[in-house]
């Protein structure tokens, strides 16, 4: 009994030390609000810590690994192993609330809920969906102006309102 | 090792696969179970893999191309990223190629040494563009092919094919949407812009019927629920490419199928000669400095 409750606390700290990661592409958010952090479990007495690509080539993927399992290391849990899990894929709709408040605070627009069903993919020619609000100045009033951003999550907008660009994270 | 700002990242002292983000890559099935399904055959299983890894590897490499020549920065930004997405694919699905042939072989195995005749991506992903119409209408055509071939993969009874077409499925959706929203903007654009989009769909037209054509590999993983019978494609290619044409006023060419080799094509190794001139590019300092690392 003791040594389970020993368990659950040691896991509730790794999960709060590999959480607190943040994206090297989005440093305002860390791999909890991403909704990328899945799961931890202990195997044979070390950790396993599985993390989820937002993307197939999302090159920040690489460098939260690495820094799970650092950071991890430096707090004792030796060995500690982190592993792909592919499935279920990641989706925006897993940015948490917090993540969302984030990505509005560093003036990149959150990414609308995603509604997709299996099947034949509906093309989609013009815009669709409620409007992205300005970060800044909160206008519904905004147009896309490029459909890839910076990054491979992200797309680029305009506000007709107060005529800044921003960046927005593209629903998948 | 945590940092501010990028230039806090690269500059870090003593730590130099931080130069930027990317390097040091590893496994990307690290952790995953790629163990192969009762039933299945892995050397099949791995041929397949290896069609569709090819598909992407070497679009993503005709994509990457386009960078520091494209009309517009905004146009370079997303080629980079829809040629970002397909390297993923491409990587997933040549280490799975390594798994299931029991070779043990990398994605940089795959990609840096094999010969052209070993590659098995189809020749649409390999010719070379005339001009952007000509990329748009390639990309139009090889994402709406992929798209509809993805959305049926994630009942494949291979859960890691499964899981890198659920994931690709919400990538080709977007490269899909940017290339017929620039074919419709060529299209019904000024007489100059319909002038190429209308000669690139005549060029792309030639490398359709080979997308259609199953091979024996795919003919008898489709029967054991791996793969996806491209026959059964094309009538949803031919859906949203006649959507597409019309919104764009343009018609889809009658043109015959390029011809194989004795009836082989590029599933069966057999490509135009472009592929050559392509893989020179990919492989020659991968080949030449062996084992190179940046």
């Amino acid at each position: 009994m003791v040594t389970e409750l020993a368990a659950t606390e040691q896991l509730t700290r790794a999960w709060e030390i590999a959480a607190a990661v943040p994206d090297p592409e989005l440093p305002a958010l860390t791999v909890a609000d991403l909704g990328i952090l899945r799961e931890i479990t202990v195997e044979e007495d070390r950790l396993i810590v599985y993390l989820t690509p937002t993307y197939s080539g999302c090159p920040a993927l690489h460098d939260m690994r690495r820094e799970v399992a650092a950071r991890l290391a430096a707090a004792g849990f030796a060995g500690a192993e982190v592993r792909a899990m592919l499935s279920p894929p990641w989706s925006t709709d897993l940015i948490t609330a917090d993540g969302r408040r984030k990505l509005a605070e560093a003036g990149i627009a959150p990414p609308r809920s995603v509604r997709r069903t299996e099947g034949p993919v509906p093309l989609t020619l013009f815009a669709a969906g409620p409007p992205v609000t300005c970060p800044r100045c909160g206008s519904a009033d905004t147009e896309r102006t490029a459909a890839f951003g910076s990054t491979a999550c992200k797309d680029l907008r305009r506000c007709r309102a107060c005529g800044e660009p921003f960046e927005h994270i593209k629903e998948i | 090792m945590g940092f501010d700002t990028a230039y806090e990242a690269i500059t870090e002292e003593n730590d130099s696969e931080r130069w930027a983000f990317g390097t040091g890559f590893t496994d990307p099935l690290a952790g995953v179970d790629t163990s192969i399904p009762a039933g299945v055959d892995g050397a099949d299983l791995a041929a397949y893999c290896l069609m569709l890894g090819d598909d992407a590897l070497v679009m993503s490499h005709r994509l990457q191309q386009w960078l520091a020549r494209a009309p517009e920065l905004e146009e370079e930004t997303a080629l980079a990223n829809i040629a970002l997405d397909l390297l993923g694919q491409a990587r997933l699905l040549l280490t799975r190629a390594g798994a299931a042939d029991g070779t043990g072989r990398s994605e940089d195995d795959y990609a840096y040494l094999r010969g052209e005749r070993e590659f098995r991506n189809v020749r649409l992903a390999e010719v070379d563009d005339a001009d952007f119409a000509g990329l748009i209408a390639r990309l139009l055509v090889f994402s709406t092919w992929r798209l509809a071939l993805l959305a049926r993969l994630v009942r494949s009874a291979d859960p890691v094919l499964a899981a890198v077409a659920a994931q690709g499925v919400k990538e080709v959706t977007y490269h899909r949407d940017y290339a017929a929203q620039w074919l419709i903007m060529l299209g019904d654009g000024t007489d100059y812009s319909r002038d190429r989009a209308v000669a690139a769909l005549a060029d792309v037209a030639p490398l359709v019927p080979e997308l259609f054509e199953p091979t024996a590999i795919e003919s008898r993983l489709a029967a054991a629920g791996v793969a996806v019978d491209p026959a059964r494609l094309r009538d949803e290619f031919s859906g949203v490419i006649a959507h597409v044409l019309d919104e764009a006023t343009l018609d889809w060419p009658t043109a015959p199928g390029l011809a194989g080799v004795s009836g082989h094509t590029g599933r069966d190794g057999i490509h135009t000669e472009a592929m050559g001139y392509l893989l020179a590019e990919l492989q020659s300092v991968a080949r030449a400095t062996p084992g190179a690392t940046w």
